[in-house]
């Protein structure tokens, strides 16, 4: 399924995030409920907490090429790994920016070193970041490639602990909406946490092929540089 | 504007600014490749003349 999702036309993909989006924000606003507990603050969860996996989801596909360069070697599979990273990263950096404004209207601050689910996420971040200076501190090759990929692959693990710390924590300052009971949420505000999601895996899913496209024109035009020089 | 209403605005303002700021990057980058194109284009153009002078003078 995920192998036919790529031949989708890129325009296809780009006009299906506008669309969900609209849509998102309209089961948001004028369709889910205000909550009985946060008031409108909640409304930052249906874009907090979509982010926030589809973060998760971008370090997971980066592992997964990742991995598939080192066992298969697929030609393309490290750039793909490194911009399914890189968008990992732009997600995190977001669902940290976001949850810190919901964190100062819920908790009247920006950050709270108490929890464990905040600083696993921005350990996970931190990593993920540092794959940058990993990257570009070797010159471009198959050591290089090898390295982003074991690095990669070691970050994937803190994606389950992230994910779990919200569960086994018990500072109960992050709230815990999906539960083994399911999600603790109405039906409509479960039905609009899920449009926003599509979104944004959508969006991410644009963006990922946008720049992969920019990186392989980059590569061949400077494959031809060399050629013609 | 209450403070939940600017709070709220706020996060999802971040998200649209931060994607329309991903949109700027990639147009400059996306300007660079088309200049790098042309670039090339020249330099292929300029490689090729000499090599067409040569046929000329042959024939």
């Amino acid at each position: 399924m995920l192998a036919r999702l790529r031949h989708i036309p890129l325009p296809t993909l780009a006009v299906s995030a506008v669309v969900l989006m609209a849509a998102a924000l309209s089961l948001i606003f004028f369709y889910a409920p205000i909550d009985a507990d946060q008031g409108l603050s909640q409304k930052i969860f249906y874009i907090h907490v979509p982010i926030a996996l589809t973060a998760y989801a971008c370090f997971g596909w980066g592992a997964w090429k990742a991995f598939l360069h080192l066992w298969k070697r697929p030609p393309e599979a490290d750039l793909e790994s490194y911009v399914a990273i890189h968008q990992g990263v732009i997600f995190g950096a977001l669902t940290l920016l976001t949850g810190s404004i919901w964190a100062r209207i819920s908790w009247g601050h920006w950050w709270e070193w108490s929890s464990n689910q905040l600083v696993t996420f921005l350990i996970l971040f931190l990593f993920y970041s540092a794959y940058f200076m990993l990257r570009y501190s070797v010159e471009p090759g198959p050591a290089r490639a090898n390295m982003c990929a074991v690095y990669a692959l070691f970050g994937v693990v803190l994606i389950p602990v992230s994910w779990l710390s919200i569960r086994i924590a018990n500072d109960y300052i992050h709230p815990t909406v999906f539960t083994t009971n399911g999600p603790q949420m109405s039906g409509s505000m479960f039905l609009a946490f899920c449009v926003s999601w599509a979104a944004l895996l959508t969006l991410a899913g644009t963006m990922y092929r946008v720049e992969l496209a920019g990186k392989r024109l980059d590569s061949k035009l400077r494959e031809l540089r060399e050629l013609l020089a | 504007m209450s403070a939940s209403e600017k709070y709220v605005a706020a996060a999802y303002l971040v998200v649209f600014v931060a994607v329309l700021a991903w949109v700027a990057i990639i147009a400059a980058k996306l300007a660079r490749l088309e200049r790098d194109v042309s670039e090339l284009t020249e330099l292929a153009r300029k490689r090729r003349e000499p090599a067409d002078e040569r046929e000329k003078v042959s024939v």
